[in-house]
């Protein structure tokens, strides 16, 4: 076993640290308060290449390995769960699912963008179908040689900003022999005629994100827009969706780590009955529990990013990471604003924002009870 | 423009330093390393020029085999070489010797240069000493403490922080010139530049390469004793009526701390 990171892994590591530190912390508090998604921030990120981080160098990627990129989420995620979730999103279901189901003409056309300055959304959830995404509504339907397509989308993360080209668009394309429904994924650029895209405002979480809803009206699309092969739809999604629970258990881990880290300064700043309330073992307990918590969950998170990384089967690790990183952070945040008392109720200090953003895991990309839903059938395998 | 810049692996300032017991040294195990932060901007510095100059960029770095790892960082800004001096005493507190090792470094395998760039100090050991001991041993002129450089053909000119003011000074190249905090913002690591810095290798040279003989070399200080600093004690409050607390702080201010 070894449990060193690379050399370079440690380099990136800390440049991601030091950027998230001097480039996001000065504006996270404002970003947040005006729900605002900075083209700033995420412009640099571009510039760093932290939206190019495991695709191949041939499309303009780094080539880089899994657990590099959970590091880099991780750490952003350390300082603001926002800036994570536009990375985390723009590499697991933006350039991802182009890279890896798009045809040779797609990844040329996309993926250089996608790389260096634009974002792609990734069109699974429906006002109607969520943990059940077999109640997908939206359709696409086979005329002159077109696909029209007609629906909608909803909590889309990054497909409504002035810099998305498009989203991925799952839709039902028919009936399978056993019944069931056959699912496609299209390809949809922005400013296709019928197909609008609206950010959603007043969250309560990740603020300065961008989160959309996307209709869909008579959209025309070719077979040159699907993704892959007609039929793959739902396949494509569950195993985007595999890959995207390590980045929410990164965030988790990262949010954890944070939270924590503010915490522990706190307890040793802060002053009750004549001392540093770290010094009473009350508080020193919960601080001790929540290292502890996160230890574990950075483990098995790398231990899930070690299997994909060597190949191996990492469906059931990857769940439970983002499982158990999840309700980590719920823990590590509420007990964070339990040792802050009145301040932490309030948003001018840090906690209050992990709090607020830790609430998003346990529902994105699969709720906590899909993640144990998706863990016990296969404890049977 | 032929730019050499020499940096250490040093505890990051955050990390909080324990000695050993009983013994005069650091505690390692545990300790998170980084690449000492002045010379950060002295790096910075030296790729700036490089882009508006061109040429070359050799981070050099006098340490033990974990020192590649800030070797890399250097190469992952955008330095285009590095070299690693072999050391196995790399935390000597001999800055003289350093010094000797760097000038051999400089006269044996350095080729021509234009420009030697330096951190004013090590975080750390805090010594200050080896870019003036490098520079009055190689013969060439110095700035250091450096907050602005400028090159200007052969020329270069430096503001050197100085008590209360700063000061100007400017000489030929090749010359030696130490970064303060404030010469520049370094740069963030691109993704980039990490995977370029990863197929890059680094040459190690050992002393003896340098012509250096490992009993001449011994260092000549030897630490006797570490102690942590002793703990803050708490501060003196003072009580009584305004116009008698202002006499209590001024008796104070003049008597004991004789600041007035």
């Amino acid at each position: 076993m070894d449990f060193n990171l690379s050399e370079e892994q440690i380099i990136l590591q800390q440049s991601v640290r030091n950027f998230a530190e001097k480039e996001i912390l000065p504006k996270r508090e404002e970003l947040d308060e005006k729900e605002e998604f900075s083209y700033e921030i995420t412009q640099k990120m571009f510039d760093l290449g932290f939206f190019a981080i495991v695709i191949p160098e041939e499309y303009g990627g780094m080539g880089m390995d899994y657990l590099s990129y959970i590091l880099v989420v991780e750490e952003l995620a350390r300082v603001d769960a926002c800036q994570a979730a536009t990375v985390a999103a723009g590499n697991s279901l933006g350039s991802a699912p182009v890279y890896y189901y798009g045809n040779e003409k797609q990844r040329k056309e996309f993926l250089p963008e996608l790389v260096s300055g634009k974002l792609f959304g990734f069109g699974l959830t429906e006002p109607n179908a969520g943990s059940d995404a077999g109640g997908t509504q939206t359709t696409a339907v086979q005329k002159d040689g077109k696909w029209i397509l007609n629906g909608s989308k909803i909590f889309i993360t990054n497909a409504s900003t002035e810099i998305t080209l498009g989203s991925i668009i799952q839709a039902v394309t028919g009936e399978r022999e056993d019944g069931k429904k056959e699912y496609t994924c299209f390809l949809v650029r922005q400013n296709t005629p019928g197909y609008k895209a609206v950010p959603m405002h007043k969250k309560m979480t990740w603020r300065s994100s961008n989160t959309s809803e996307i209709y869909l009206e008579d959209v025309e699309v070719t077979d040159d827009d699907m993704l892959g092969k007609r039929g793959e739809g739902f396949h494509q999604m569950l195993e985007s969706l595999d890959n995207g629970r390590l980045a929410i258990a990164a965030m988790g881990v990262g949010g954890a780590q944070g939270a924590f880290e503010a915490a522990l300064k706190y307890s040793q700043e802060r002053k009750q009955f004549g001392r540093p309330i770290g010094k009473f073992q009350v508080i020193a307990f919960k601080l001790a529990d929540m290292a502890t918590e996160i230890e574990a969950a950075r483990n098995l998170l790398y231990k899930a990013c070690w299997l994909k990384d060597n190949g191996k089967s990492f469906g059931k690790e990857a769940a439970m990471a983002k499982l158990y990183s999840s309700e980590v952070m719920k823990r590590v945040t509420h007990e964070a604003v339990q040792i802050y008392g009145g301040y932490g109720l309030m948003e001018e200090y840090p906690v209050a924002k992990f709090y607020r953003d830790q609430r998003l895991l346990e529902i994105g990309e699969g709720t906590s009870e899909i993640q144990r839903l998706v863990i016990a059938r296969k404890l049977g395998d | 423009m032929n730019i050499f810049v020499f940096v250490k692996r040093v505890p990051d300032t955050e990390s909080k330093i324990k000695i050993a017991h009983n013994e005069a040294r650091i505690i390692e195990e545990g300790l998170n390393f980084v690449l000492n932060p002045y010379d950060e901007y002295a790096v910075e510095e030296a790729l700036q020029i490089r882009e508006a100059k061109g040429g070359t960029v050799t981070v050099v770095s006098v340490g033990s085999d974990a020192a590649t790892t800030i070797l890399k960082k250097c190469l992952a800004m955008g330095a285009d070489e590095a070299v690693l001096i072999k050391d196995d005493n790399p935390e000597s507190y001999d800055g003289l010797r350093t010094a000797r090792i760097i000038v051999q470094f400089l006269k044996n395998k350095a080729g021509d240069y234009d420009l030697l760039l330096f951190g004013k100090q090590s975080v750390g050991a805090d010594n200050a000493q080896i870019p003036a001991m490098v520079a009055e041993l190689m013969d060439l002129p110095q700035g250091n403490v450096v907050t602005s450089l400028e090159i200007e053909g052969s020329k270069g000119s430096v503001l050197r922080e100085i008590e209360g003011a700063s000061e100007k000074i400017s000489f030929p190249l090749p010359a030696v010139v130490s970064a303060q905090k404030g010469l520049n913002e370094p740069r963030y690591e691109t993704l980039k530049g990490i995977m370029a810095a990863k197929k890059k290798e680094i040459p190690v040279i050992s002393l003896e390469e340098l012509g250096l003989d490992k009993e001449a070399i011994k260092p000549q200080i030897s630490v006797l004793k570490m102690e942590s600093p002793p703990e803050r004690q708490a501060g003196r409050k003072i009580e009584g009526e305004p116009q008698d607390l202002a006499k209590q702080l001024v008796q104070f201010l003049h008597e004991e701390a004789k600041v007035i």
